[in-house]
Order: C-alpha cells, then structure tokens, then sequence
C-alpha cells in the first residue's frame, strides 16, 4: 500500500533556510543540508526546496545548495523556484534534484509543462499551485511568489496541467500559508477531483489533525514548513499520530 | 579493501547525480561513462534510468551502448538497472509504441491500471521472493513510475508492490539486479540493498 509521504518543505533565501506568513516577513530558520538531514533523520519522506528569492530577483535557483543538500540526503528532493526553462531544471537535476518544480513560468508559457514532461518524464515534473481563494468563491493562482495574479482558476489550472503532463501538483493555499489554521480543505478536494495525478497539500499545518483532514480531502502527501522548523511536531511524533489514526506511513 | 569501482552509464536524463550519492554513501567509487569499452569491461555497471523507454532507447543506441549491456546482462556479470533501467530489459513498452528494448525479458511493459492516481509516487512496500539469500529484503521503497512490468519472468527471482494490482518492484539473478524504485532514494534501506549489491558485485570475477 503507497503510504501518505511527509514532506518538510525548506524555503531557502540567500543560502539559509526561511519562513514567513503568506510570503512575507521572513526569519531565519537555519542552514539548508543541515535542516535536510535532521528531518530525514526524523522519518521525512521527502525533501521540497524552494529558492524562495529566486523568482523575485530573476536569480535562477541556488546549485549550491542544491548540492549541498543532495549530498547530506537518500530521500528525493524536489526544487523549484526561478525554474524558466528546460534548460534551468536539466541543470537543477544535474545538481542533484531529482524533480523540479515550476510555476511562474509554466502560468506564462504553460507548453513548458509538455516540455519538461517530454525531456524527463511526467515523474520529475512538479508543477507547483499557489491559490488564493476570491470573493465569491473559488481561487485563484498566483505567480511571483504569491505577488502577481494570473488570471487563471487554480482548479482549471490544475485540470490543464494534468493534461499537460505534470506527474505531481504541489498545491499551496497563500490564505493559509504558514498560518497553522490548517489546510484549505475546500481547495484540496476541488483540486483531487479535478485531477488524477497525485497531489500534496500545503499551506496552513498547525497540528497533526490538520494533517489527517488534508489527507481525507485527497492529498496523498502534506508539506509542511512552520510546524517542523518551530519544533511544534516532529516529523516521527506526526507519523506516529497519524499511524494511531489508521492512516498508512512508512516507519 | 579499495572501494568497488562502478560505471554508471551516462544516459543524460537520469538523476545522476542522486545515483553517484547513493552508490559512493553505500561504498562504492562510481564515475559516469558513455564509452562501450567501459561497459564492457567494468566490474560493476549501473543502468539508471529517467524518462521514456523510446528516447532512452535511442540513446544508447547513439552511442553503441545497447548491445554490450544485453550481452553483460545476458551473461550475469554484475549489472544494477534502476527504474526505467528495469523496463528497458524488456522487449517493449505500451509508453513507446513501435520502439523496442533490450529484449532480455520477453515481456511488454504497461501503464497502471485500476482506481489509482499515476504516477505512482512515493514509498510502498516491497516483498520479495520467498527464497533464501535474496538481495531485497521486505521494506519500503521510494517509487516514481506510470509503467510496470506486471508478470513475474521465468529464470528471475521477483520482488513485488502493490498498486493497482501486484507487479514486479524488483528483479534478481546472480549479480544482476533490475529495480522499478529508487534504491539510491529509498533512505538507509534503499542504501542497505546497494552496499549488498556491491559485495556481491565485487565477490564476481571480471
């Protein structure tokens, strides 16, 4: 049985880890392989880096801590973050990422999806979803690291994408980003049935329940930032909750 | 004791770079080479494996690959074969109509089926064969595929998963070792397997 994956989730900004409320405010939350390492020793599944300056200062994402982070890790790691082109994610997975996440870019040229998906296979293609929900229901996606709005309805999007070829969508709720209010559950289920590729949740883990309602709604792993980094959760004491509650993880 | 010296078939779309790591944290000194006389020779080989069979396929014919790795698997010299790497023992895959494979399985690989999401991604059990001495062990391994090989081969030792049905995880005969997951992402079990490969690469003589 495929077992839910828990994915902490480095934002990373000038070579340190960071993490801020809906993008903003950032503080700091210590060195990148050094966080890999600790959470995989914990029971992570997974590892999501995002260069979360990249996109914003048109800097393509950091190889060296690419590296760095490859080296300290034997689980996947996914990057993302300033990812314009191939040509930008071949070097990303030469660096040591095994999948590479888009998403400003794939909203403006969204044949970049097919691309990617052609040169690598659908299963290093991430493409990542920040939604923002709008007045009179509904959500939108978002680029620029949440600051530009494209326009697009983030479960259509998501629909298009999965025609396109993406092999995963990381889908973040910027209302509830680093709230811990818990996940948008609404835009999880919405998205799950509008897709059939595998999807993780992200955006607004405060506690371990929070993780077993996102699951219920669809998401077949969480990614979670805040909780890990403030040491509110480990991610063993997660598993082991979410174990008691008959939900399958890897021990 | 030197550290097994292990050629890793520069295929240009794997994850490489994950490979070099897993194999150099499990002991091994691996370096990457696209030469036929390197695969021919090598005491060890790793085929890893990204993207389609098709495109894989024509690139190892590019650069003369194709053949000395059916030989050096045909003849059980020590070979790992890692996702794509499996299928592409294989005679042919539903993903690449028209294209063919290695053709040392006579089996064509198909997409997953039943009421699950595809890819399957992330880690699931894998149980091997109930025989003695098998390199895989029960455990949970990292997996990333839309492709599998569904039926056991005759001659092989079978490991399997479940998802959408049973079907093989991983493949073992001497030194040969074919697995649909990721050994080199699949945490100390994953690293585990390969520092057994390894041992048992290493015990043939080349």
């Amino acid at each position: 049985m495929l077992t839910v994956r828990i994915v902490p989730c480095l934002d990373v900004s000038a070579g340190r880890v960071v993490k801020g409320v809906r993008f903003q405010n950032q503080r700091d939350a210590g060195s990148p392989p050094e966080r890999a390492q600790a959470y995989e020793a914990q029971g992570a599944d997974e590892i999501v880096l995002l260069d979360v300056a990249a996109t914003p200062a048109g800097r393509r994402a950091r190889l060296d801590v690419v590296r760095s982070v490859r080296a300290a890790l034997s689980i996947p790691l996914t990057v993302g973050g300033g990812v314009a082109d191939v040509e930008d994610a071949a070097r990303l997975l030469d660096a040591g990422a095994d999948k590479v996440s888009v998403n400003s870019a794939a909203l403006r040229d969204p044949s970049l999806v097919d691309c990617l998906a052609r040169r690598f296979g659908s299963q290093c293609t991430v493409l990542a979803i920040d939604a923002a929900s709008v007045p009179g229901g509904g959500w939108q996606a978002l680029a620029h690291s949440g600051v530009e709005a494209s326009g697009r309805d983030a479960v259509e999007w998501a629909r298009e994408v999965g025609r396109r070829g993406a092999g995963e969508i990381l889908l973040t709720s910027w209302d509830r980003d680093g709230t811990g209010d818990g996940y948008d559950l609404d835009l999880i289920t919405a998205v799950a049935g509008a897709t059939t590729v595998p999807l993780i949740a992200s955006g607004g883990a405060g506690q371990a329940e929070h993780v077993r309602a996102a699951v219920a709604a669809g998401a077949g792993a969480v990614l979670a930032a805040s909780i890990f980094h403030d040491g509110v959760l480990t991610v063993g004491r997660l598993k082991r909750e979410l174990s008691s509650h008959g939900i399958a993880v890897r021990s | 004791m030197s550290a097994l010296r292990i050629s890793v078939v520069a295929t240009g779309t794997a994850n490489t770079a994950s490979v070099l790591a897993g194999l150099r944290r499990a002991g091994g000194d691996p370096r990457l080479t696209e030469e036929p006389h390197d695969i021919e020779h090598a005491a060890a080989v790793v085929l890893p494996g990204v993207g389609t069979l098709g495109a894989a396929m024509s690139g190892l014919r590019a650069l003369g690959l194709d053949d000395v790795l059916a030989r050096r698997i045909r003849e059980g010299r020590a070979t790992l074969a890692v996702c794509l790497g499996l299928q592409l023992m294989c005679e042919a895959s539903d993903e690449s109509p028209g294209d063919s494979g290695l053709g040392i399985l006579p089996a064509r690989v198909g997409r997953l089926t039943g009421d699950v999401r595809v890819p399957h991604m992330g880690w699931n059990l894998v149980t091997p064969a109930a025989v003695p001495g098998t390199l895989v062990e029960p455990g949970y391994a990292y997996f990333a595929n839309s492709y599998r090989l569904q039926a056991e081969p005759a001659g092989w030792h079978a490991s399997v998963v479940d998802y959408g049905g049973t079907w093989v995880a991983a493949l073992e005969r001497g030194a040969v070792l074919a697995c649909q997951f990721h050994p080199e992402l699949s945490g100390s079990w994953g690293t585990a397997l390969l520092k057994r490969w390894i041992a048992r690469a290493g015990g043939v003589p080349c």
